[in-house]
C-alpha cells in the first residue's frame, strides 16, 4: 500500500496555511472537535496506544509523557518545542509556516488531555517570519472560537502564545527551553524532579516537539489503531525526513517508517541520489549528534528501532548525506565548532572538552597534528560522554567519537602527510584559524 | 563573561577588572507603540511571571536603537522588575542581541554542517572579500555588518544567509558580488524569502 501524506499532504498549496483551507480541506478541528467530547484520561490513553514516540530527537512515548503529567498541582503547562536548531533539521519549520492550525489544534487538544489551560510555543529567534505567519493564524484560531474562552461550548478554556527565542540551540532541550521561558539563560536543570512533576514556574509542564504535537488531531480523529498502522510495530505514524547535503533534491519528505534510509537518499520520490555524479560516502541520519552510518547500513529502516540497531539513532530525522569528498576530519572540525559555540556553559566537561576537542581537530586538520593528537580527541571526547547534566555533552563528543570509529585512516594520513588529505573546491580558500 | 565564544570567549585575556562594560548610550525609553506592545506581551503569562517577557522586551529595544546599550538594559529590568545584572545575564547568553552598534543590515552566513557542503564557506569569503570585512565587522559607512551564524534550519536550501529577519536562500559563492551590487541597488526586494512563503 503507498504511503499518503497525512501532516504535509497540502503543503505545496497557496493557501494551505489558512484556516479556511484547513477546515475545508484537512477536516480541520474536527479532532479537537471530538476530543473534547471525551474525558482527558482516555485521550491520553488514545494516545498511548498510538505508540506515538515524540518526534523531537529522543523518541520518548508521548502518551506516557502526558500521564507522568502531575494532574494534582496547579496551573500546568504544555510547552511545544518550536527551537528547530539541530543541525541537518528543517521538518519544524515546514509545519508551522504551511500547516499551522494542526499544530494549534494539536496544541488545543493536548492541554485539554493533561488539564493546561495555556500553551506556550517557543520559537527560534531566527525563524521570525515563520513566527508572523503562526501569530496571524493563532489570532484567526482565536476569532473562530478554537482558542480562547469556552471553546466550541464545552467549557474549556485555552490560550496559545508565541515565545520567541534569541538565537540558541541549547533552548531545544526541554529543562533549558523552560529556563529561557521563564527569562533565563537557556541552561539545563537537574533532573529529577522532571518537567512533568516541576517544569515552567516549577508546575508540571509537558515538553513536546511540534511534529509530536501536529500527530495528536490525526490520532484523535482516525483512532490509535490506524495511526499504529501506518509503520513498523513500536514505530508507528507518519514520519517527517529532512534531507540535506550533497544529493540531487534536498528537501522535507512525509514516509513511514518501514521507508529504509536507502530509498530516502535515491528514491525518485525522495532526494533522487548524489548530486554531481559524486559517490556517496557516509550519512549523518538523525541531526549532527548522531553517529555515522555508511553504505552497509543503508537497507534498514529509518524508525527508531531500525537506524538504532544499525548503529546510530534516528534523532529528529535530519539526514545529512555527505558524498566522497568530504573530508571527515573536517567534518568534525565543522560540528565541533557549532557545538563548541552553542555549549551553554553550565557544564565544565563539555564548555571546556568541546573547546579542547575543536582546537585538536583544528591542529590535526591544518596539517601540525601529531599521532598522539588522535589518542588525545579519543581521551577528551570520551570524557565528556555522560558526564554533562544534558544530552549536549554526548552529542557534541559523538561526531569525533563517530569518525575516528569508521575514519580513523583519514585522520592518520592528515598527520604523517602534513596536510589535508582531502580538500575540496567548496571548502574556504584561506581558512581562518579561530582560537 | 559568558562562555559563548562571540561574547569575547577568552577568559584567560580578560580579567574582570579589564571586563568592558556596556556602552551607556543616551537615556532611553520605549515609544508609545512599542511600549503598548510590551505591555500587551506581559499579560501572556502569569503576573508574578514578568521576567518571561525579558527576550521580548529586549527585542524591543534592539529594534528601536539597532543594539543594546547600558541605559537600554536598564530601562527594561525597570520594566520587568528585575536587577540590571540578570538583564545583562540574558543578553550576554543570546547570539540574537548586539552590545554594540551594527551595519543597517546585518548579513547572517550559515556556517554548519550542511550549508558548508553547498559552499557556505566561499560564500563567507567572497562576502568578505567584497565588502572588504572580516567577519565579525562592519563597513565603514554602516551599511553591513558580516556575521557567521551556526545552523539556520534551512539546510535544503543551502547555502542561507539571513539578511536581519529576511532570509536569502541557495546563495552561491559566484553570486556573492552580484548579490551585494543588487541588494544596495534594490533594497530587501532582491532576497529569496524562504521558499516555501510562495509554494
Amino acid at each position: 500500500m503507498a504511503f499518503e501524506p497525512v501532516l504535509t499532504p497540502f503543503v505545496g498549496e497557496p493557501n494551505a496555511h489558512t484556516l479556511d483551507f484547513y477546515i475545508q480541506r484537512a477536516r480541520g478541528y474536527e479532532g479537537l472537535r471530538k476530543a473534547l467530547t471525551m474525558q482527558p484520561n482516555d485521550l491520553i490513553e488514545q494516545v498511548k496506544a498510538s505508540g506515538l514516540r515524540g518526534r523531537g530527537g529522543a523518541g520518548f512515548p508521548t502518551g506516557l509523557k502526558w500521564q507522568f503529567v502531575d494532574k494534582k498541582a496547579e496551573p500546568r503547562y504544555i510547552a511545544c518545542n518550536a527551537d528547530e536548531s539541530e543541525p541537518g533539521t528543517f521538518k519544524d519549520h515546514v509545519l508551522m509556516e504551511r500547516n499551522p492550525h494542526l499544530l494549534i489544534e494539536g496544541c488545543a487538544i493536548s492541554c485539554y488531555a493533561i488539564g493546561a489551560k495555556v500553551a506556550y510555543i517557543y520559537i527560534r529567534g531566527e525563524f521570525y517570519h515563520v513566527q508572523q505567519v503562526l501569530e496571524a493564524e493563532i489570532e484567526k484560531a482565536y476569532k473562530a472560537g478554537f482558542l480562547g474562552k469556552n471553546i466550541l461550548g464545552s467549557g474549556f478554556d485555552c490560550d496559545v502564545y508565541v515565545h520567541r527565542g534569541a538565537g540558541a540551540y541549547e533552548a531545544g532541550e526541554e529543562t533549558a527551553l523552560i529556563e529561557s521561558l521563564e527569562g533565563k539563560r537557556a541552561q539545563p536543570r537537574i533532573k529529577p524532579p522532571f518537567p512533568a512533576v516541576a517544569g515552567l514556574y516549577q508546575k508540571p509542564t509537558a515538553v513536546n516537539n511540534v511534529e509530536t504535537l501536529c500527530n495528536v488531531p490525526l490520532i484523535v480523529l482516525n483512532g490509535a489503531e490506524w495511526f499504529a498502522a501506518l509503520g513498523p510495530e513500536k514505530n508507528g505514524g507518519p514520519k517527517l525526513y529532512c534531507i540535506s547535503g550533497q544529493v540531487k533534491r534536498p528537501g522535507v519528505y512525509e514516509a513511514s517508517m518501514h521507508t529504509t534510509l536507502r530509498e530516502l537518499i535515491y528514491g525518485e520520490t525522495f532526494a533522487q541520489g548524489m548530486a554531481g555524479g559524486k559517490k556517496f560516502k557516509a550519512i549523518i541520519p538523525g541531526g549532527s549528534s548522531v553517529p555515522l552510518l555508511l553504505d552497509e547500513h543503508l537497507d534498514a529502516p529509518a524508525s527508531f528501532d531500525g537506524v538504532q540497531k544499525a548503529g546510530s539513532l534516528l534523532g529528529s530525522a535530519g539526514l545529512i548525506v555527505l558524498d566522497e569528498t568530504v573530508c571527515m576530519v573536517w567534518l568534525a572540525m565543522n560540528l565541533l565548532h557549532f557545538y563548541r559555540h552553542e555549549s551553554c556553559g553550565k557544564c565544565t566537561p563539555c564548555r571546556e572538552g568541546g573547546n579542547w576537542l575543536y582546537q585538536l581537530l583544528q591542529r590535526v586538520e591544518a596539517g601540525e597534528g601529531r599521532m598522539k593528537d588522535i589518542d588525545l580527541l579519543f581521551g577528551v571526547a570520551n570524557n565528556i560522554v555522560g558526564k554533562t547534566l544534558c544530552a549536549f555533552g554526548d552529542a557534541a563528543a559523538t561526531p569525533v567519537l563517530t569518525t575516528l570509529k569508521l575514519f580513523r585512516h583519514e585522520f592518520e594520513a592528515h598527520v604523517k602527510e602534513g596536510r589535508c588529505t582531502l580538500p575540496s573546491e567548496w571548502r574556504a580558500k584561506h581558512p581562518v584559524m579561530a582560537h | 563573561m559568558s562562555f559563548h565564544p562571540q561574547m569575547e570567549y577568552a577568559p584567560a585575556r580578560f580579567h574582570r577588572s579589564e571586563r568592558k562594560l556596556a556602552d551607556e548610550g543616551q537615556p532611553f525609553a520605549y515609544t508609545p507603540e512599542n511600549q503598548a506592545k510590551f505591555d500587551e506581551n506581559v499579560t501572556h503569562y502569569p503576573p508574578e511571571q514578568r521576567k518571561s517577557a525579558i527576550l521580548y522586551a529586549l527585542y524591543l529595544a534592539q529594534g528601536q536603537l539597532g543594539y543594546l546599550t547600558g541605559n537600554a538594559m536598564r530601562f527594561v529590568a525597570q520594566q520587568i522588575g528585575c536587577s540590571t545584572a540578570d538583564v545583562e545575564d540574558v543578553v550576554s547568553y543570546y547570539t540574537m542581541f548586539y552590545r554594540k552598534p551594527v551595519g543597517k543590515r546585518v548579513l547572517n552566513v550559515c556556517r554548519t554542517l550542511s550549508c558548508a557542503l553547498l559552499g557556505a564557506e566561499r560564500v563567507t569569503e567572497e562576502l568578505s572579500r567584497t565588502l572588504g570585512i572580516k567577519p565579525g565587522e562592519t563597513t565603514a559607512d554602516g551599511e553591513f555588518t558580516l556575521i557567521e551564524v551556526e545552523c539556520l534550519g534551512a539546510c535544503d536550501r543551502a547555502p542561507v544567509v539571513m539578511v536581519n529577519d529576511d532570509w536569502h536562500e541557495r546563495l552561491a559563492p559566484e553570486q556573492v558580488s552580484k548579490f551585494i551590487d543588487d541588494l544596495k541597488a534594490r533594497g530587501s526586494a532582491v532576497f529569496t524569502g524562504c521558499h516555501l512563503k510562495k509554494e
